[in-house]
């Protein structure tokens, strides 16, 4: 048995030590954001927040978890209530099929904690790890600079679609 | 620190000394300005020699700045005495070297002192440059006058009194730089003799592989014996090498060629960058470096050679089923590192199997604090492995007791000392910036265009 915090909440999982956190997020606690990609720390499709900065969760064992707070997709809003990050995603429709976005949104909500004006420079490098197969990657990059407005100013009016870069 | 206070007592008493012998010794003569060449005034073929002989010699590397204009300098070096910035060595006339002649460029090369009479400071290593052939100079030269001009003026070193002076310099090439062009040893073959003029020379291997003495010169009487660079240890290449197979010159080769070897792992750090460079270059080159280097280590004891293919056995059979341990360590090798280093994919895709990690069974834990923090990012346009770090997931204790994990069931060497400590200087020292600190490259057609001027 092994104690868990996930998105505020404490868990009792029975998993080993060294289960991977992805395993028991998706399969014990029902929570499907992270995905399984390659399932070696390569891809970035798992990625979690752990105390706020990004986790490839496929490669983290629970054993690393004590005492720590996991914070997954589901953790930052509902679809009725969209986060900064989750917003501007849709509003940039930064998604084609989705598989890496998840990964994508939390090591960007992850940079934006600790660094709420990254340069482009800086982004591109942060999600260096996130690969995506589908090339939205400029479309990634805009939602991530919107999440920033958007965190920094509040701004919660409705996006204007034909949106630039 | 203490260390450098003494090496500053030294250098002043060196110093004091012989105030009056210095000026003659350290004085020597501006050579004059000469407006800049024109390109078109280079011969191509020489130009292209000129790019291939400073892709051996790593100029880029060390005056490239991370994002800044090829050969523009900038790049802090750190050294134990302060820190040096790398020149700029492109053709501006006002803050490169456009005003230089062969003669003053050479002069440089083989004596460390600038047009103006300057000395420069050993962190250029005349101290194996000073071997190169005319010749060579000549092409290098040419190569570098013919890049693209960039304004970029040279940044202030940080270095404390006394050492500010570069007068002191003079006193340090007295005691440690020889001087002379390699002379051949006419008992070996030419390919060996190729490999030492280029890696006692321009490729300045020992600058990183030789250790140091107190006074920052290469020990010369433990060549090759393993040295420190930007929190790196370069391994012994010699001897003494912690290697678990012993290496050879075909290994050599495909290591120095393509960055990774299937018996010994992937290259990273600042060797990185070394191995990028020699994919580029003739690979009779790259040969001959390997037949040098394969006769530094010399011919593995028996002992030795049975440990090595013991070793190799060991990682080809299926891998035993790792004990389920209730330490972390194991717990934390089972779900993090098994995946990639136990699939049996062989490197550079597949992690090596670390019953041959060169990392595990070396003398001091750093490399691989380094790589289990930062894990290796991969390079921009080539194909190169890639791993996780884990900085973000894993505290100190909890490296610390993977490494001593590793240590314990991946080489038959003693458990290693103060690893946590080591560990905490390693994410201290941001080893993730270094290791990618090579800028772009200076062209990145480079190696299609080998045939073109």
């Amino acid at each position: 048995m092994m104690i868990l915090k996930v998105n505020g909440l404490t868990h009792q999982v029975d998993a080993e030590a060294d289960t991977p956190l992805l395993y028991v997020l998706r399969d014990d606690l029902k929570l499907n954001a992270a995905k399984f990609g390659c399932g070696l720390g390569q891809c970035g499709s798992c990625t979690v927040m752990v105390d706020g900065k990004a986790v490839l969760s496929c490669v983290t064992p629970l054993v690393l978890l004590e005492g720590k707070q996991v914070t997954t997709l589901e953790g930052l809003g509902t679809i009725s209530e969209p986060a900064p990050i989750q917003r501007a995603f849709m509003e940039e429709q930064a998604a084609q099929c989705g598989y890496c976005i998840a990964g994508m949104m939390m090591r960007a909500q992850a940079l934006l904690q600790r660094n709420s004006k990254p340069t482009d420079e800086e982004i591109r490098a942060e999600l260096q790890p996130n690969l995506c197969r589908c090339g939205t990657h400029m479309r990634i990059l805009r939602a991530v600079r919107r999440a920033a407005r958007l965190m920094d100013t509040a701004d919660a009016s409705p996006a204007n679609h034909g949106s630039t870069p | 620190m203490t260390k450098s206070g003494i090496i500053g007592g030294i250098f002043a008493a060196l110093c004091v000394g012989g105030a009056a012998g210095a000026f003659a010794v350290a004085w020597r003569p501006a050579i004059a300005a000469i407006d800049p060449p024109k390109p078109q005034s280079f011969d191509t073929n020489l130009v292209k020699r000129g790019r291939e002989l400073a892709t051996i010699g790593n100029c880029g590397d060390c005056h490239t700045a991370r994002g800044g204009k090829s050969f523009a300098g900038g790049v802090p070096v750190p050294t134990p005495f302060g820190t040096v910035f790398s020149t700029n060595v492109t053709p501006d006339p006002e803050t490169g070297i456009g005003r230089w002649s062969e003669a003053a460029f050479r002069r440089a090369m083989r004596s460390g002192v600038d047009r103006d009479g300057q000395h420069l400071y050993p962190t250029f290593p005349y101290d194996h440059f000073t071997n190169v052939s005319d010749e060579d100079d000549a092409a290098l030269y040419a190569f570098l006058m013919t890049r693209e001009p960039v304004r970029a003026p040279v940044r202030q070193n940080q270095l404390a009194f006394p050492l500010d002076h570069r007068v002191l310099v003079a006193g340090w090439k007295l005691l440690f730089l020889h001087r002379g062009t390699y002379r051949p040893d006419s008992t070996k073959s030419a390919e060996w003799n190729r490999g030492a003029y280029l890696v006692e020379g321009l490729a300045h291997c020992g600058a990183c592989h030789t250790p140091r003495n107190a006074l920052g010169a290469e020990r010369t009487s433990a060549s090759f014996a393993g040295g420190d660079v930007d929190n790196w240890h370069a391994y012994p290449i010699n001897a003494q090498s912690p290697s678990p197979v012993p290496w050879d010159m075909e290994a050599l080769f495909a290591y120095l060629r393509d960055g990774s070897h299937p018996d010994h792992g992937t290259a990273r750090g600042p060797m990185a960058q070394v191995v990028g460079n020699l994919s580029e270059v003739a690979a009779s080159d790259v040969q001959a470096i390997a037949a040098y280097m394969a006769d530094m280590f010399g011919a593995p004891t028996p002992d030795r050679k049975r440990q090595g293919e013991a070793a190799l056995a060991q990682a080809k059979s299926a891998p035993a089923p790792a004990p389920r341990a209730n330490a972390p360590g194991g717990s934390i090798y089972a779900a993090a590192c098994a995946t990639c280093h136990e699939s049996g994919r062989p490197p550079p895709y597949g992690g090596i199997n670390l019953g041959l990690s060169t990392a595990i069974a070396g003398t001091d834990p750093r490399n691989l604090a380094n790589i289990v923090l930062s894990g290796v990012r991969p390079v921009e346009g080539e194909r190169s492995p890639i791993m996780p770090g884990f900085a973000a997931s894993m505290s100190d204790a909890q490296i610390a007791a993977l490494l001593n994990f590793l240590r314990s069931r991946f080489s038959n060497q003693p458990p290693w000392a103060g690893v946590e400590r080591t560990v905490e200087e390693a994410r201290r020292a941001d080893t993730a910036f270094l290791q990618t600190s090579a800028g772009p490259r200076n062209a990145p057609a480079e190696a299609s265009q080998r045939d073109k001027p």
